[in-house]
């Protein structure tokens, strides 16, 4: 790969202007002001006497340390560790000279601080190159100055500036401070991925001994002088709303300081796309410990009342729309029941190829399934909570959340206060899956500190974020194929839905790939709130249809891997249609991957195998599970895993991530399941909403990434969809029966007799 | 409201508080030890593992006043420096991704390898299942208790 010029956005060039000429980070003192200890990793370095800000991504010591920020909220998916190997890389410093800190929450400096859509690394990928890359020719800059050569016969190696023909070299530290006014270069280049010396070079978290030592690092640990606890109390229905409240006997109790109602937002609020939130009237307790705020909340007595039906106007990021909220009390019961009368009738058209009702009729053969899976809640480690402190001179937030930008605009408009007097620190999260991205409770938090006059930390209880939930969707999906007198794949018909959201995706695989393809869709409108949970839509669609597909492929008496590669080499040679939202040869390259890794054809005895590969989030992902049987109980004995998300950063982070989704897959897929019995949620603790634990992981998992020299993409999310198809595809080998309810724990057949 | 006098990490701390209290709110309210973690409240995600003599305890349904002469051990006083081998083997194997329930995990891990120092897998399942990883690390979890164990 040739090396490539980068010409900077004017955003970044103002960006980075602005902080050459001085002090626009200089507020970073606050940022660790509440931690109680210092950053490990600092104790091995020597710090600096002075640091040299170059731009918002790092700065440099005198004695040639750096720190480099991560702009993006981390809930594990390890971007405080991959962000700053991009800059450093560019850098040129050696990894152990460099420090990482978590940037603050600033849109003045960074583009995106926002942890979902396996985006993170894909959009910052050139910012974070270009940040490294201007930083390290303001310091070649710096040396050509100082030692009055040229530019171009300065070379830099692991923090080094060296010029070759007087035999002169620095360190970084030395110029540093120079280099911190030069002026911010308009062109750089950036490196050759061959040339790669910390990209693709496996480095460990970077906050691994504060994790492994207990340091504080979440939200629920933040700690604040004078900070008092609050809980909310929450309708325990969906269609219901708080009516009235009586506090009389938790007034009195130990520790109890205030008990107020708070509205997080009224009914006529414009709220943003991750304002979903079904209770927006509470009652807040306040008081001094958690233990004491939390026995009072079993104390108090409200009334609850049901909603009525109501219109919320929604901006979807510049685009208003209205939502209608039904009123109800909602039984899972009944949503099945709906989802199989909407499965029987025709839905809304969402692409139509050739002709699939004259190719139905004349098939040799036609095939039909049915899928459907449950609400799922997200069930964070660490529940939602968020301290804030509410003054006149302005709003304190700190605490976990994927989407602190959207906080910041929804309290300054809820409040009635500028931006500018809004400061969210992020704080390390423990696990997000989508959740996080709703940040109702940082609102809360701060009305509540408002009123109650104090700094306050919010604290849900396990059973507050279970039934407060804003779920993963209860989906539906009927699949047909036609196959003609030579098992050839002639139609498909897809036809999903779910309550509150349909999980189609007209234009994935296999659309493109049969000349008659039809996709509907329809929906059952709901007031149980559900929003992006891990691969939304994906984590359904993926799933059934690999798993219709693998019936498909029997039917027609092809190995399901080659009947796959089958209709790519088609959609590669002659596609269907111009709307086709994938590279089939990077689905095939997946699965070619992961039949050559698994040893595919070569079963072992004893072993039951199915196959799945999916594209999301912009990343491809094939997975084949081994399924053993323990007696009459199916175990996941082996996972095997190709995945292309192209340059890969951090190798053995990247694997911990995807043996994470395919754990998480198989947990989902066996037990997941949240219902709803009159708009109750009829779990809301570990006791009986079960996840998947040590022994029910799988012995092993291997990882493997295609090698290629693509721009990187998403990783997150893209291995977890296709786990529930590998997964039922290898139960239906176990057991001769293919699973399409999930949780697949509980498909079981009817008792006859 | 009761005085007590407990033993944690290897020094007495007194504590004025209601006895039916948790130990869990005891040590991250009261005494700032916050690397104990809330996850569930009744015992069935192991976040809040402490050991109480050596053996795994859930802080979170262990109230103050059962604790009496015991000694507890948070993550924080389960060594000096973060050398404990558990410790030492979680980092070599890069274990956590948001690292929340890890403290737990490793509190279970470092409890059963000081009474059993050469756990099989089985051993090694069933004393870590009462342990939630929602990022699913389990595999990761596994090969460093083994790793501590061969180190130990």
């Amino acid at each position: 790969m040739n090396q490539i010029d980068k010409h900077i956005g004017r955003r970044a060039f103002i960006r980075n202007t602005g902080l050459a000429s001085g002090g626009l980070i200089i507020g970073f003192s606050w940022l660790n002001s509440c931690k109680p200890k210092s950053i490990s990793a600092e104790q091995a370095l020597e710090m600096p006497k002075e640091w040299f800000e170059i731009n918002a991504y790092l700065k440099i010591g005198d004695n040639g340390v750096a720190t480099i920020y991560c702009p993006n909220p981390e809930f594990g998916q390890g971007v405080m560790t991959a962000m700053p190997m991009i800059v450093a890389e560019e850098l040129d410093i050696a990894w152990k000279d460099v420090l990482v800190e978590q940037a603050p929450f600033n849109t003045e400096l960074y583009e995106r601080q926002f942890t979902g859509g396996s985006q993170g690394i894909r959009r910052s990928w050139e910012g974070l190159r270009m940040a490294g890359a201007t930083a390290k020719q303001m310091l070649k800059q710096a040396a050509a100055e100082a030692w009055q050569v040229p530019v171009s016969e300065i070379s830099v190696s692991d923090g080094v500036l060296s010029h070759e023909a007087s035999g002169k070299t620095a360190g970084f530290g030395e110029m540093a401070a120079a280099a911190s006014n030069m002026e911010v270069p308009e062109k750089v280049e950036t490196k050759a991925v061959k040339d790669f010396k910390i990209i693709s070079h496996s480095k460990k978290n970077v906050e691994g001994k504060q994790i492994v030592t207990g340091e504080p690092m979440f939200g629920l640990d933040y700690q604040y002088e004078g900070t008092l606890i609050a809980m909310v109390a929450h309708p325990p229905a969906f269609g219901l709303k708080l009516k009235s409240f009586d506090d009389s006997e938790v007034r009195n109790m130990p520790g109890i300081v205030d008990v107020f109602q708070i509205n997080t937002y009224d009914d006529n609020f414009v709220r943003n796309f991750f304002d979903t939130n079904a209770f927006p009237d509470l009652v807040a307790i306040v008081g001094k410990t958690t233990w004491e705020v939390m026995n009072a909340k079993k104390k108090l007595k409200a009334e609850w009342e049901p909603l009525s039906e109501k219109k919320l106007t929604i901006d979807r990021f510049g685009s208003i729309s209205e939502i209608t909220v039904p009123s109800g009390l909602e039984s899972t019961n009944k949503h099945n029941e709906l989802m199989e009368k909407m499965a029987s009738q025709p839905g809304e058209i969402a692409r139509k190829d050739g002709d699939p009702e004259s190719a139905f009729k004349n098939a040799a053969k036609v095939l039909e399934r049915s899928y459907s899976c449950p609400f799922l809640a997200h069930n964070c480690m660490e529940p939602m909570n968020f301290f804030a402190h509410v003054t006149d001179e302005g709003i304190k937030l700190a605490g976990p959340s994927q989407a602190p930008s959207i906080i910041e605009s929804t309290l300054a408009s809820r409040l009635d206060v500028p931006a500018e007097k809004i400061e969210i620190e992020m704080t390390r999260m423990g696990g997000g899956f989508g959740r996080r991205a709703y940040g109702h409770y940082a609102i809360e938090a701060a009305l509540i500190s408002k009123q109650a006059k104090a700094p306050i930390k919010l604290v849900y209880s396990r059973e507050d974020d279970m039934t407060f939930g804003i779920y993963r969707p209860s989906y539906q999906a009927t699949y047909r194929a036609a196959l003609d007198e030579n098992n050839n794949l002639i139609a498909f018909h897809v036809k999903s839905g779910g309550v509150p959201e349909s999980p189609l995706f007209a234009n994935r695989f296999p659309a493109g790939a049969v000349d008659n393809y039809l996709a509907e869709q329809w929906v059952i409108n709901s007031n149980i709130t559900i929003g992006a949970f891990r691969a939304p839509r994906s984590n359904f669609t993926a799933g059934v249809e690999q798993a219709f597909l693998d019936e498909v492929a029997e039917a027609a008496g092809k190995d399901p891997i080659d009947f796959r590669l089958e209709l790519l080499k088609r959609v590669k040679e002659n596609p269907v249609g111009e709307e086709n939202d994938y590279e089939p040869d990077r689905i095939a390259g997946v699965l070619k991957l992961v039949k050559e890794k698994s040893n595919w054809g070569q079963t072992p005895p004893g072993v039951h195998r199915g196959v799945s590969a999916y594209f999301c989030h912009n990343s491809y992902a094939a997975h084949v599970v081994d399924v053993v049987m323990d007696g009459d109980q199916p175990r996941v004995e082996k996972v095997t895993c190709a995945i292309d998300c192209g340059i890969v950063i951090n190798p053995d982070a990247a694997s911990l991530m995807a043996e994470g989704a395919i754990v998480d897959g198989i947990g989902n897929a066996m037990y997941g399941n949240m219902s709803f019995t009159d708009g109750k949620p009829d779990h809301s603790n570990f006791d009986t909403y079960k996840m998947i634990r040590q022994n029910e992981a799988p012995k092993e998992i291997e990882v493997h990434f295609v090698q290629n020299e693509i721009d990187p993409t998403g990783l997150g999310e893209p291995p977890f969809p296709p786990v529930f198809g590998a997964l039922a595809n290898a139960l239906y080998k176990a057991t001769g029966r293919r699973f399409t309810k999930q949780p697949f724990s509980t498909d079981k057949p009817p008792l006859v007799g | 409201m009761a005085k007590l006098d407990l033993k944690i990490n290897g020094q007495v701390k007194e504590v004025d508080v209601d006895p039916s209290t948790p130990v869990l709110w005891v040590l991250r309210d009261h005494l700032n030890l916050v690397g104990t973690k809330y996850g569930c409240g009744i015992a069935q995600c192991g976040a809040c593992t402490v050991h109480l003599d050596g053996t795994a305890t859930r802080s979170c349904m262990l109230t103050v006043s059962m604790v009496g002469n015991s000694e507890i051990t948070t993550i924080e006083g389960l060594s000096e420096n973060g050398d404990h081998p558990v410790q030492k083997a979680w980092m070599d194997v890069d274990v956590p991704q948001c690292g929340y329930c890890q403290a737990g995990q490793i509190m279970t891990a470092a409890a059963l390898l000081d009474k059993n120092p050469n756990p099989n897998d089985e051993e090694i399942e069933m004393a870590m299942n009462g342990n939630i990883c929602r990022c699913g690390t389990y595999l990761r979890i596994k090969k460093a208790v083994k790793i501590a164990s061969e180190n130990n």
